[in-house]
């Protein structure tokens, strides 16, 4: 395959699954804002922008819930906002598109072409489910359709990476606000595992539970060590272990982060959470750059100027 | 122009077409409507003889409604009928459904929220708590050593004729002496705007869910609402009820097995039932997944068999166990009494507990407040007549035409006659049958119920409502979930508010009060100051990057909105 085809499959993977966990963030944030009255807006905003890496606005400014909504859920340019991750996934298919199957293409773009008329930001929620949504589609296109060689790999392998980090950063929002953050509940609300929590704990819930499910459940799908474990097994199926030492610093990475994780005791990460979940960023950062270095050596930068795009 | 900045303002109302024809998301209006629509929605709102919770009888607005009202009144019609859209698509899709004659329909839910001030509320949790607790100090009295009856503060023919007075149920003792886990007391306001009790549930009350999903929609169609008020949060319930589900398990049971025990899919509430069961992440079961073996009760999964040690019910006591009672019932499990007088279940509510909602019953409730807690009652009863008191059959015979009849085991609004409303006819046959039973009736004058705004075919006009607050009991302290269900009856001038009946729901927000003391754990200190450029980078395929500096370049020459 293609370097840049396969790099395009990876971050189709990536910025599918941004825009959905983006879109959980965002939307369990909004609905916390609204039903509690003794949220800290301006706090809670804060802190979400900064776990998303966006600057922070100047502290005179009253941050509420629409500019965090602008920032990470409308702006169509930032690829890291959740419209600017599915016009990024969207374009990236566009390159891809050979190898892409006419389903996944259909389904990108159909969501592309959909994405002014939902963003309307009088009902948010609407717009979060809609991208949700979209993603599941996507999801259920690629485990129904795709053969499972290399390019279904690196598609999960971009998902998983993706998945793992998002998680990251939501525990993070967690501990730096403290007690005007959200609670343990609407963090495992916002992804999905409210209820799979509850379901398997009862009534027996507790803080250190909670992020104990959200960190190291091995059966929930959006756990950080589930996400990083899948992530291995793509790498693995990309490119079995030949030698009998050394091992791609991808995986090296991605396994050393997840075995700190599961081998430690459950507190001392708690403990130290925020410093803990930028451990996983990093690798995850680490792992993203060490896999284009390895699968999507680029020549010379090109820079098409003009109406090429 | 951005076009998410576009989007935005294109989403206020509609856009007016230059040939006069509003296209809006959901409607095509014409200019005529869309004139009348710009009109204040109160404009025309008629002053009722009822008391109006959001506007007195001079026009203005009361202090809790203020707020509301004037969000209200910068929405224009159009505007009100689409956010009653999204909350009515809204609850297809969450399937929040009812059974209506043999439908499935969608809980109505009325746009226009019902408010009340804190210090409102404070006159109404602690009434409803002492009430509650009465109720609870009563059925504990009247399974046990009756001192209530051998005091004469209530006669016995009324405790013993009463069809839930259970004989099987005496002698069981809670473990930590609740029956009434879950309560629901009606309430109404009259003309004069007091607060009235116009029934007790404290067998299975129904409706929490629909307070639950009515704030969950609400958040979500007016979120600039909620954005300004101090709403209290209802999200609590479930913990709380699993909290007071797992205090009342037998003794010696660490880690209690809790179960809702649902009647199944076809159950008018069944909705509900999965509701609390997934809150509370529970097993939701059939009678057909438990049995009895050795004195315990099991459920059976794929792991074999599994002890449950407090069932949350949802079925009538008739059904629930056909050894003790309905022989033909298949909704219970046979010989569940039996372990629950071994004490090694749970049943919450307990059984028997409708001797205290008995509509008769209700009439000595605030003796048994006086009697049993020392307490004058917060929270005054309708007037009752009690047809067996001597002269009362006549007197309500008489002025039939202008009472309120009901049934006395009746729930739902089932059997219920509306005196004014009533035919010559139907008049005539209650008469026969109020002879024929007068243990079976009880007779009330017509309470004008207070009326909030409603959103119907004409616009916003008043319709009554009524207040079912919900109490949950742990044995410590009996936890009042701030508002409740308001129920709104739909038709005009219609006093039955039950959904069963035609009626639809509010929202109710409760404003203001303390801010609560949040859990501290060891791990949630302070607020944290949130650390700048300490952030990991959220990474983005070259090439993107690269496109996105070249379409914002393209933003900037061409201006346009292609993208």
């Amino acid at each position: 395959m293609l370097s840049r085809i396969a790099e395009s499959l990876f971050w189709i993977g990536r910025y599918v699954e941004r825009a959905d966990d983006t879109a959980r963030l965002l939307d369990v944030h909004v609905q916390i804002l609204l039903e509690d009255p003794w949220a800290e807006e301006d706090l809670a905003c804060r802190s979400l922008l900064s776990v998303m890496d966006r600057p922070d606005p100047p502290a005179d400014l009253d941050v509420g819930r629409e500019h965090v909504l602008d920032v990470l859920g409308y702006d169509r340019f930032s690829p890291s906002s959740i419209a600017g991750a599915l016009v990024a996934a969207r374009e990236n298919a566009r390159r891809a598109r050979e190898i892409v199957s006419t389903e996944l293409w259909e389904c990108l773009n159909a969501s592309w072409n959909q994405l002014p008329s939902q963003m309307r930001p009088a009902r948010p929620h609407d717009y979060f489910t809609w991208v949700r949504e979209r993603a599941a589609i996507v999801t259920g296109i690629i485990e129904s359709t795709t053969s499972r060689d290399d390019t279904w790999h690196f598609m999960v392998l971009g998902r998983s990476i993706e998945r793992a980090d998002m998680t990251a950063r939501l525990l993070t929002t967690r501990a730096l606000a403290g007690s005007a953050g959200p609670s343990w509940a609407t963090l495992l609300r916002s992804c999905g595992a409210h209820e799979a929590f509850l379901r398997t704990y009862r009534g027996n819930t507790s803080d250190e539970r909670a992020a104990g499910f959200l960190l190291l459940d091995r059966l929930f799908p959006r756990s950080v060590v589930y996400s990083l474990n899948q992530a291995e097994a793509s790498l693995a199926a990309l490119e079995p272990i030949a030698d009998r030492t050394t091992i791609d610093d991808a995986r090296r990475h991605i396994g050393l982060v997840r075995t700190n994780l599961e081998y430690r005791p459950l507190l001392e990460i708690v403990d130290a959470l925020p410093r803990e979940m930028e451990l996983v960023q990093r690798a995850c950062s680490a792992a993203s750059d060490a896999i284009r270095a390895r699968y999507f050596p680029s020549g010379a930068e090109l820079t098409w100027v003009g109406e090429a795009l | 122009m951005l076009p998410a900045v576009q989007a935005r303002r294109g989403a206020r109302l509609g856009v007016l077409r230059r040939d006069g024809v509003v296209v809006s998301r959901n409607a095509t209006l014409t200019r005529a409507d869309y004139i009348r629509a710009m009109a204040d929605l109160f404009d025309d709102y008629p002053a009722g003889t009822a008391w109006d919770e959001m506007i007195g009888p001079g026009g203005e607005v009361r202090t809790a409604y203020r707020h509301v009202h004037s969000a209200l009144a910068q929405l224009s019609a159009g505007e009100l009928r689409a956010r009653a859209d999204t909350l009515a698509r809204s609850y297809l899709k969450q399937g929040v459904t009812f059974d209506f004659a043999g439908e499935e329909r969608p809980f109505p839910l009325d746009v226009v929220p019902r408010v009340m001030g804190g210090d409102e509320w404070e006159h109404v949790a602690p009434g409803v708590s002492q009430r509650v607790r009465a109720l609870e100090a009563f059925l504990a009295d009247v399974y046990g050593p009756q001192k209530a009856v051998a005091d004469g503060v209530v006669p016995r023919s009324v405790v013993v004729s009463s069809t839930h007075f259970h004989r099987a149920a005496r002698g069981i003792e809670p473990p930590n002496g609740v029956r009434v886990h879950v309560s629901g007391i009606d309430l109404v306001r009259d003309s004069l705007g007091g607060w009235r009790v116009l029934e007790d549930n404290v067998r299975v009350p129904s409706g929490v869910s629909y307070v639950l999903s009515n704030r969950r929609a609400m958040a979500q169609t007016f979120p600039e609402l909620f954005a300004a008020l101090r709403i209290r949060p209802v999200v609590d319930y479930s913990r709380r009820l699993l909290s007071a589900l797992t205090a009342a398990a037998p003794h010696g049971v660490d880690d209690p097995t809790v179960v809702v025990l649902t009647p199944g899919v076809f159950n008018s509430a069944y909705f509900e039932h999965t509701l609390l069961a997934r809150t509370m992440g529970v097993e939701l079961v059939e009678g057909r997944d438990l049995y009895v073996s050795g004195g315990r009760v099991w459920m059976r999964t794929t792991q074999g068999r599994r002890r449950v040690d407090v069932i949350y019910r949802r079925v009538d006591d008739e059904f629930i166990d056909p050894v003790t009672f309905r022989s033909d019932s298949l909704l219970g499990c046979p010989g569940l009494m039996t372990c629950a007088r071994l004490g090694n279940v749970t049943i919450a509510n307990a059984i028997g507990n409708g001797v205290a909602d008995d509509k008769l019953l209700y009439t000595y409730v605030p003796d048994l407040i006086r009697y049993h807690l020392g307490e004058e009652p917060i929270l005054p009863n309708v007037d009752t007549w009690r047809l067996e008191d001597p002269g009362a059959l006549e007197e309500v015979l008489d002025r039939l035409d202008e009472l309120v009849v009901k049934p006395v085991d009746g729930s739902g609004g089932k059997g219920l006659v509306v005196g004014p409303r009533a035919t010559r006819a139907e008049l005539d046959v209650l008469r026969g049958r109020l002879r024929e039973d007068p243990r079976g009736w009880i007779a009330q004058p017509v309470v004008q119920l207070s009326t909030v705004p409603t959103l119907v075919e004409d616009g916003l006009r008043p319709r009554h409502v009524d207040l079912r607050p919900f109490a949950v009991n742990d044995g410590d302290s009996v936890y009042v979930l701030p508002g409740g269900l308001t129920r709104v009856a739909l038709p005009e001038g219609q006093l039955v508010v039950n959904s069963s009946q035609g009626g639809g729901s509010k929202d109710t927000w409760v404003l203001g009060g303390r801010v609560p003391r949040r859990a501290q754990t060891q791990h949630q200190s302070l607020p944290q100051a949130v650390p700048k450029d300490a952030s990991v980078p959220i990474d983005s395929h070259p090439s993107d990057v690269r496109g996105q500096v070249m379409q914002q370049q393209q933003q900037r020459t061409t201006g346009g909105s292609t993208c």
